[in-house]
């Protein structure tokens, strides 16, 4: 219980101190993270309302595949990710593990299929109310791909707020595709991991505390965003 | 959101250019790092050479394996005969032992096995598994399990076999201290992680002082035969100041609390 008292001073230090180190670590996350969902969401959008307005056979088989992948282990993309990248593995050439690159690849391997799988719902919802209308105006399902990802573009961002959560979050994947090296690769919850492996328990919980502050602040900007945004438009 | 994205590359652009610079990975464990070992000695080697020495700090285990993948240039690690056989096998070149310490078996103050104020680890394992007391192993393949593993062996115990005290947390050093803080378990450490650990709780070093509790960390350097793309004279120059008068002269500063917790005893053999 005193660790949790101490956690709070040590939070409020940390945030208020300004220490250079604590400032690179949550650049970094932010980087890595921010990067990985803007991948996800080039990728996973569309995907999604592909699977949304274009009927094919196997579609049924192919949602459940993404939703499944929703649930994919940090440290299974991160071994995947490790094999790809270690020097013995196809792309070891680029010299790219142990590098924040390689730590945008693993999370955005991870957050793709949420990013994905949550705007598929989303938009297959959209699609059911827009059909009539959108075969009146004689859009295709290929064309309604665009029209889709507009019309959706509030609900979208939830699903992009969902997939940054889970990136943000993650140690599993970048502590070994990134190796947590100090001033290179350490991000706020290899930092965390490593403040506990010390046995800092305090300051370990200060800095998850910075994390959760961090998330708040995201999401929060999202909301406000969304909202001008959504005023903006019904004006 | 265009902006956004061009501000994000220029962000992850930046840690790229810095590898322009010169610099090696070195695989190495989680006591030489969580015990601000090289916090104090890297800062000396860049300021003399320029080059920065990026740690991933794994068990010994993983740490070999990652450097037979020519992932990292150099290794700096604490299995003798893994290290040895590492070389052997074509993986590694130019071995030096670098510096010692040694291993000591920590537990609860209660001691419900007795062994405290011991000088026989072996004795003392056999007191844990006859009184069936817990323990906790790092079950990770690291240096610190092949120790323990060898120390099971002699006193003529496979723990694995042997019960529900003997529990394995597959974790780092600093991990496991905090399941046996937690569990009021006894478990093998090496001195240096166990001085620094910060949650030691009702925890106490109870054993030391055994000679087979001996622990030689050596340097590797990966071979650049067998992985063409290491940074080879960088992590040749990190190796060549380690075992020189600076780099056994930093170690020997090096105090946690004002105790020293590596001694240097650099040998190239």
């Amino acid at each position: 219980m005193e660790d949790l008292g101490a956690a709070f001073a040590l939070a409020l230090d940390l945030v208020l101190g300004g220490d250079p180190e604590l400032v690179a670590i949550v650049g970094l996350s932010l980087a890595v993270s921010l990067s990985a969902v803007a991948i996800a969401c080039l990728l996973g959008m569309p995907l999604g309302a592909l699977l949304a307005s274009v009927p094919f056979p196997g579609r049924p088989a192919a949602v459940v595949l993404l939703d499944a992948l929703m649930g994919l282990p940090p440290v299974v993309v991160g071994l995947f990710v490790y094999i790809l990248l270690s020097g013995a593995g196809p792309l070891g050439a680029l010299r790219l593990l142990y590098t924040p690159q390689a730590m945008v690849l693993a999370q955005a391997i991870l957050v793709t299929p949420i990013v994905a799988a949550l705007s598929r719902e989303l938009l297959a919802g959209l699609q059911e109310e827009y059909a009539e209308q959108l075969r009146s105006l004689g859009i295709g399902p290929w064309r309604a791909i665009p029209t889709l990802l507009w019309e959706g573009r509030f609900g979208l961002a939830t699903a992009a707020l969902a997939g940054f959560g889970r990136a943000i979050a993650e140690v599993g994947a970048v502590m070994i595709v990134g190796g947590n090296i100090k001033g290179v690769t350490r991000v706020m919850t290899t930092a965390i991991a490593l403040e506990t492996s010390k046995g800092e328990i305090a300051l370990a919980l200060a800095l998850g505390l910075v994390l959760l502050a961090l998330a708040l602040l995201v999401t929060g900007s999202v909301a406000v965003l969304r909202g001008t945004a959504a005023r903006l438009a019904h004006d | 959101m265009i902006r956004l994205l061009v501000l994000l590359s220029l962000l992850l652009a930046a840690p790229a250019a810095g590898a322009a610079e010169d610099f090696i990975i070195l695989q190495s464990t989680t006591s030489t790092r969580n015990s601000g070992l090289f916090d104090h000695l890297l800062p000396k080697f860049t300021a003399a050479t320029g080059i920065e020495v990026r740690v991933v700090a794994v068990g010994t285990g993983q740490a070999l394996k990652n450097a037979r993948n020519g992932d990292g240039d150099a290794l700096l690690v604490h299995a003798m005969e893994r290290e040895l056989a590492f070389v052997a096998a074509g993986h590694g070149v130019l071995r030096c032992d670098v510096m010692y310490n040694d291993f000591v078996i920590v537990g609860p103050a209660g001691d419900p096995a007795g062994i405290a104020g011991g000088r026989d680890a072996v004795a003392a394992f056999a007191r844990i598994a006859a009184t069936a007391s817990p323990f906790v192993s790092r079950g990770d393949d690291s240096g610190t399990h092949t120790k323990e593993r060898a120390l099971w062996r002699l006193a003529g115990i496979d723990p694995t076999r042997a019960g529900r005290w003997y529990r394995e947390a597959g974790a780092g050093m600093g991990a496991t201290l905090n399941m046996a803080a937690a569990m009021e378990a006894y478990t093998l450490t090496d001195r240096a992680s166990w001085i620094a650990f910060a949650n030691k709780r009702d925890l106490q070093l109870l054993v030391e002082g055994d000679p087979r509790l001996f622990n030689q960390y050596g340097i590797i350097l990966v071979n650049p035969a067998r992985h063409p793309r290491v940074n080879f004279a960088a992590a040749k120059a990190f190796r060549d100041w380690l075992v020189g008068p600076e780099g056994q002269a930093a170690i020997a500063a090096f105090r946690v609390d004002g105790q020293q917790l590596f001694f240097p005893d650099a040998d190239c053999g």
